[in-house]
Order: structure tokens, then sequence, then C-alpha cells
């Protein structure tokens, strides 16, 4: 046999970069191949309202869209967006740092330095860029990041590109961060990331005695409150407004597409020298800006969100009857109390999972589902995000039809 | 510590971790060799670093492929 028969012997992939996802593809058509819908290729034909739309042709109740506080059909935050539309046009074709800061972005910034009662604010084309950016750019060669092991992918992405020494701790252990950020070395820089609320699990930081800890040994605080901005904390400005630590915090990180309603990110600091990231932070100066009906709406809808304490109380309503619900149906649930608006349903695989989803989905509910590796100790989970628009008996509908899912599925 | 009892405390550690009980040289893999899946890594790691009282980074974790090179990269950080 020559050389080249021995690479054709070695099959059609040889060389092909892409051979690295057949294991991914194998378990997709795995999936596919039992029938269920595609979990991952839902299409929402029409949306009707920040709970209601139509997916794959049926009538379906959103509850996995992280749309927290219902700001998505605002009419205030629609017509902002409009007239923002007609006077500045479609889009800023530029970086921040050049022609792409309008009067809009200048707006949005404001008003998130009084949602937060904070001194500086930096807007970000997204939330994933705000993490990217800040993280990569703060912590560099030869400082140490102490973090989360559940921490999100965009924070381990910041981590990566910045070429700092990651340093992950057991989710959640205080112990386990303290132990760690005393090992690091005399003289490093330091730098604590923390979330809110996890998004996998819905379970919030201990973030009193974390930040507290962080600041004993000398560490800087990033905390990213992307799941709880708008909702949890008297002025909504997360867990460490909550956890009563928000002074104590360096950089909150945000961003404008759970809560706020649009797309975007943010970073919100104290810091006296905080400025000079809109020069230095490449997520930020190599991208065009977001488009000014974008920063319009976020805007509008930052400033109706701190107004928003009837909407908090009833989506804690919401979040605590779910919750209560699905534990007296016999789900196992990701937290033993509802500590935010997501609440997560434990599946005992990816199969069932799937079954579950798409039984759910043939009832007319959307939830979310979340398999590894995205997900912690590689459970699959029905990640449910709960609305402020939700009403009482959309709530009680919701139950009824994980009832009936649940026991078709043998679940329950 | 010297190496040899760095080796001999880690071969304890990873005794409930080495669930088939494969036989450890300097060149056993954790990934291929002891299947290791990420979360086992994770746990394992956590363990080695308490009980040497060291961080081992991401990027350092890395690097070390094999059970030898755990126990040269331990023997060093614990100096």
């Amino acid at each position: 046999m020559n050389a080249q028969s021995d690479i054709e012997a070695g099959g059609a992939n040889q060389g092909d970069l892409f051979s690295k996802f057949d294991d991914f593809i194998a378990m997709r058509d795995g999936i596919l191949a039992s029938g269920v819908e595609d979990p991952f290729n839902l299409v929402m034909e029409k949306v009707l309202s920040p709970t209601r739309a139509i997916c794959n042709g049926r009538d379906t109740i959103l509850l996995g869209t992280y749309n927290y506080m219902g700001m998505t059909f605002d009419p205030d935050v629609i017509e902002a967006g409009k007239e923002a539309l007609t006077e500045f046009g479609t889009g800023t074709t530029g970086s921040r740092v050049l022609n792409g800061t309008y009067q809009g972005h200048k707006e949005c910034e404001d008003a998130l330095k009084e949602f937060y009662d904070m001194d500086h604010a930096m807007v970000f084309s997204t939330g994933y860029q705000a993490n990217l950016g800040i993280i990569s750019t703060i912590a560099g060669k030869g400082d140490y990041i102490i973090l989360d092991i559940d921490s999100h992918a965009s924070i381990w992405d910041g981590c990566a590109m910045g070429k700092a020494e990651a340093v992950p701790f057991k989710h959640n252990d205080i112990e386990a961060m303290e132990k760690r950020l005393k090992r690091v070395p005399e003289g490093a820089g330091k730098l604590v990331i923390l979330e809110g609320v996890y998004s996998m699990l819905g379970d919030v930081a201990p973030l009193k005695e974390m930040v507290r800890i962080a600041k004993e040994n000398g560490a800087m605080v990033l905390v990213d409150e992307a799941h709880s901005m708008g909702f949890i904390g008297e002025n909504g400005r997360g867990v460490c407004e909550a956890a009563g630590i928000i002074d104590d915090c360096d950089f909150i990180i945000g961003t404008f597409s759970k809560s706020v309603g649009t797309v975007g990110g943010f970073c919100v600091s104290n810091h006296p020298k905080f400025d000079v990231m809109r020069y230095v932070c490449r997520p930020y100066v190599f991208t065009a800006s977001l488009p000014p009906s974008v920063v319009a709406t976020a805007a509008t809808s930052i400033r109706k969100l701190m107004h928003g304490s009837n909407k908090r109380a009833h989506l804690w309503e919401n979040s605590k009857n779910l919750h209560a619900g699905l534990k007296s149906l016999g789900f196992q649930l990701g937290t033993d109390t509802p500590e935010s608006a997501i609440i997560a349903v434990i599946m005992p695989d990816l199969q069932k999972g799937a079954m579950m989803w798409e039984a759910l989905l043939k009832e007319g509910l959307y939830v979310n589902l979340a398999r590894p590796p995205a997900t912690p100790a590689n459970m699959t989970l029905l990640r449910c995000s709960l609305c402020a628009e939700h009403t009482e008996e959309e709530v009680q509908t919701v139950l009824g039809m994980f009832e009936r899912a649940g026991k078709a599925t043998g679940i329950i | 510590m010297d190496r040899a009892e760095v080796d001999s405390k880690i071969r304890d550690l990873i005794a409930p971790f080495n669930k088939k009980g494969v036989e450890l040289t300097d060149a056993t893999t954790f990934v291929n060799d002891l299947e290791f899946d990420s979360l086992t890594v994770m746990d394992f790691v956590a363990e080695i670093e308490d009980e040497f009282d060291i961080i081992i980074t991401m990027n350092q974790q890395a690097e070390i492929e094999t059970y030898g090179l755990l126990v040269d990269a331990v023997t060093k950080l614990q100096d």
C-alpha cells in the first residue's frame, strides 16, 4: 500500500478539522433519531407578548426566556426605540471610540449610573463581551483570578483571553475560596469573580461572606449580576444589594438581554481610573456599538425598572408558587427553596430530558433544555425562568402541563 | 517533602478516584487510562491542593497529562 491509499483508507475524515465534532454530531443525531423535536432548533414564528409566542405552529407559554421583568413589549420602551430608529437610523456603523457614540449611548450609560448609584458605566455590545472585555483587560499575565467553578462561559473566556492564572473553587464554597485566595503568591494581583445568581440551578451566592473575605485578602471583586438585575435587591441592583455589600464590589457586570429586555452588556464601577477601559479594552474598541434604537430601549427600560417594586413582588410570588407546585408534584429541583426567578427541574438523563422537553412543548409550554457540558455535575436540566408578566393563573396552567408531561414520560 | 513522599501521598489520594484500580506508573494518563472526566478532575485537583496547601492553576492543569507530571508539579509547587 502506498502513502496515498493509506490516506484513503483513513477515511474521508482524514485532515478534516471538523472531525473533532463527530461525538457531538452523533449525540445530536441520537436524540433526533428517537423522534423528538429538535430542542436546539426551535423557531418562534410569532411573539405575542413577553409570556406568549407561536412556536413550531403552537400557541405557547414562554417559561424559559430570562425576560424576568417583561419589558420587551412595554409601550414606553417600544416608543423610545421607534423614535430613535426614525431620528438616528438603523445602526452606528462604528466603534464606540470612533463614530459609534451617539447621544443615546451616553443617555444609556447615565441611566445605568443612576440605577446603580455608581460613578462610571460602560456599555458593551453584548453581556458576553462585557465579561470578556473587562476580565481580560484588568487581569493579565501573572495576575490571579479566583473564580467559582460554575462560572459562565463568558467569564472563563475572559480569563483565558487575558492569560491570567485562573484558580477555580468548588461552587459557592466559602472555605474553598478563602483557602485558594490565601495561597496566591505574595505580591500578585488578585481578582475574585462571583455571580449573584447562577443561571443553571438558579441558586444565589453567599456574597456577604465571600466579598468580605475577598476584600480582607486584598483582592478586587467583580460580580456578574446578569440574572438578578431588576429583580433582586430593594432597587433591583442585584444580590450584592440584597446582601448589603454593593459598595465593596469593584465591578458589577450586567446585561440588557434579560430584565432590560433588549441586547447589550455593561460594567459599572466606582474605580477612579475606570474610564481608561474605553481605550484599552479590545472587545469594547474593536466592535461596532449598539444601534441607536437598542440603547434607547435599554435606557428607557432601565429607568422604568427603578420603579418596578410591584413587579418585583409579583415575580417573587410567581417564583414561590412554581417552586412549591413542582416540588409537591414530585419533581427534583435545583434548590430547596426558590432563590431567584430561575427554577431548575433536574432530569434523570439527557434522553428523558429531551422527551420531557418535547412533551411540554406539545402541551404548549417552552422551557430551556440545558445539558452537559454547560451544566454542573453533568446534569440535564429543564430550566424555567419566570416573568413578572406571568399571571397567577398561568403559573397554575404551567403546573398542570408539568404534571401531565411528567406522568406521560414517567419522570414523576 | 521529596518526590517519593509526594508520590506516596498522591497514591493515597487518588485511590478513591481510581475506581477500576488501574495500575499507576509515571506514564499513566488521567483522561485515557484513568478515564477522569472534568468533574473528577475538579474534585481530585481540589483534594491535592488542600493536602499540599498549593494552588494548581488552570494553565498548569492543562500541562499535567500524566501521573508522573503531576507528582513532578506538586513536588515543585510545595517546595
